[in-house]
């Protein structure tokens, strides 16, 4: 197919789309370009918009790229959607979804003794507004239900993936090193994709 | 003493050292544990006077607080014979402090992500197509048939006419897991079958409010042909 062509499909298809699309999902409809074809198409669409200064852009987020309004404007969309001034997550369940996010999957208990109260309630919470789901079980004693975030996590935060969460701060102090050495003894299974390079 | 109102609420036991930590510009490496109990404490009695709960968590703090200290106080060759570790009494207590720290300041990247986040828009999801399309006709299964189903199961199981002292067996969190593993192999089931083989009235009890749980959570959803005809559960579909 024509280059010009499909890049214009391509554009329809990331605009109409209420979902982050996948170079895959592009791949299927289009049929006849490669993954690298069409992720210069992007490229493409992405640098018109900048050049040509318009008030959309694409963005990369969870696995995938969507047509979305710049920061500029969102003054003027709150007005049209009479949003109250967007509800935030609370402090509590920012940092329960900083455990799980770090650490998954894991599990209410290993989330509590982290924080040191329980989180019973604003895991609920996080599971409602889809940021947290059920991975399954751990296959240990009283198999308790481990927990991992969602993609709809990914969308919320506009990260690309999990290897974009910001890096864990650094333990500050001088006893660090023998506090590091003992807290990992207590970790039983570090899944090995974790972003935090321990 | 007039008491300043202006008083942080804090979420648990270590958030509140935390915050005793840094307004005293503490080393939280070098707790000077006396003074950090004491002010604990007054922090409790405040909150005491003010009416706030204290959640459990907080007193059992407070009496660890309370045992390192004793533990700080003894000379240093006693403590050396009396355990086993030659570990500071203070360390757990600092591990603890240092790693929700670590998480409370992601959470704080986080939040900045999620305002960053807000300034841009994109078409929104509906959050009924995520349901996945059927075939066929589909009520929302309303909550008084969702009941009634259950009242028909409870009836089926024989109420029981003696008083019988027994263990808790089931929990709800149990059930919940139950439910998925089943829903995991065959992703749709009838209401009916998630009580199969269930002959106690708490198990069914439990069962249910595991799954009107799974319903909140948005983890199933309970669809109904028509009015009256069997509920069907089906597991929401989440990459």
């Amino acid at each position: 197919m024509d280059l010009q062509k499909a890049r214009k499909i391509v554009e329809a298809l990331l605009f109409s789309s209420q979902e982050p699309l996948s170079i895959e999902q592009i791949k299927e409809v289009l049929e006849e370009e490669s993954s690298a074809d069409i992720r210069k198409l992007i490229g493409q669409l992405k640098a018109e918009y900048d050049q040509a200064n318009r008030s959309f852009m694409i963005i990369e987020i969870a696995g995938g790229f969507q047509a979305c309004t710049r920061p500029e404007y969102a003054d003027w969309l709150r007005k049209l959607y009479k949003s109250r001034r967007s509800q935030k997550l609370s402090m509590p369940a920012l940092e329960t979804l900083a455990i799980i996010a770090y650490n998954q999957p894991v599990t209410r208990m290993e989330i509590e003794s982290i924080r040191g109260v329980g989180v019973e309630g604003v895991l609920r919470t996080l599971m409602e507004k889809d940021l947290v789901k059920i991975r399954g079980r751990r296959e240990a004693a009283g198999r308790p239900i481990i927990y991992g975030t969602t993609r709809r996590f990914l969308e919320y935060f506009g990260l690309n993936s999990l290897a974009e969460l910001p890096t864990l701060e650094e333990v500050k102090g001088e006893s660090k090193n023998e506090l590091e050495g003992a807290a990992q003894q207590d970790r039983p299974d570090r899944p090995e994709n974790s972003p935090v390079a321990q | 003493m007039a008491y300043k109102v202006k008083l942080e609420v804090f979420e648990g036991p270590l958030d509140l050292l935390l915050y005793l930590i840094k307004k005293n510009e503490i080393d939280i490496c070098d707790i000077p544990v006396s003074e950090v109990t004491e002010q604990y404490l007054e922090y409790l009695e405040l909150m005491r006077l003010l009416d706030l709960s204290i959640a459990g968590e907080f007193l059992v703090m407070a009496a660890t607080l309370m045992h390192i200290k004793s533990r700080m106080l003894l000379p240093l060759e006693e403590r050396e014979v009396l355990e086993e570790e030659e570990e500071d009494p203070r360390a757990e207590l600092v591990r603890k402090l240092l790693e929700y720290q670590k998480f409370k300041e992601a959470a704080g990247k986080l939040e900045i992500l999620e305002t960053n986040k807000k300034e841009i828009f994109s078409r929104t999801v509906d959050q009924d197509t995520l349901a996945g399309d059927e075939e066929g006709e589909f009520f929302e299964a309303n909550l008084f048939d969702l009941i009634s189903a259950f009242s028909k199961v409870l009836t089926a199981i024989p109420r029981q006419t003696f008083q019988e002292v027994m263990v808790d067996e089931f929990s709800v969190e149990e059930k919940i897991g139950h439910i998925l593993d089943r829903l995991k192999s065959r992703p749709r089931a009838y209401f009916k079958e998630l009580f199969e083989h269930i002959t106690k009235r708490l198990e069914v009890i439990c069962t249910f409010l595991a799954l009107l749980e799974l319903m909140r959570m948005k983890e199933v959803i309970v669809r109904q042909p028509k009015s009256f005809k069997k509920i069907l559960v089906i597991k929401v579909e989440k990459s």
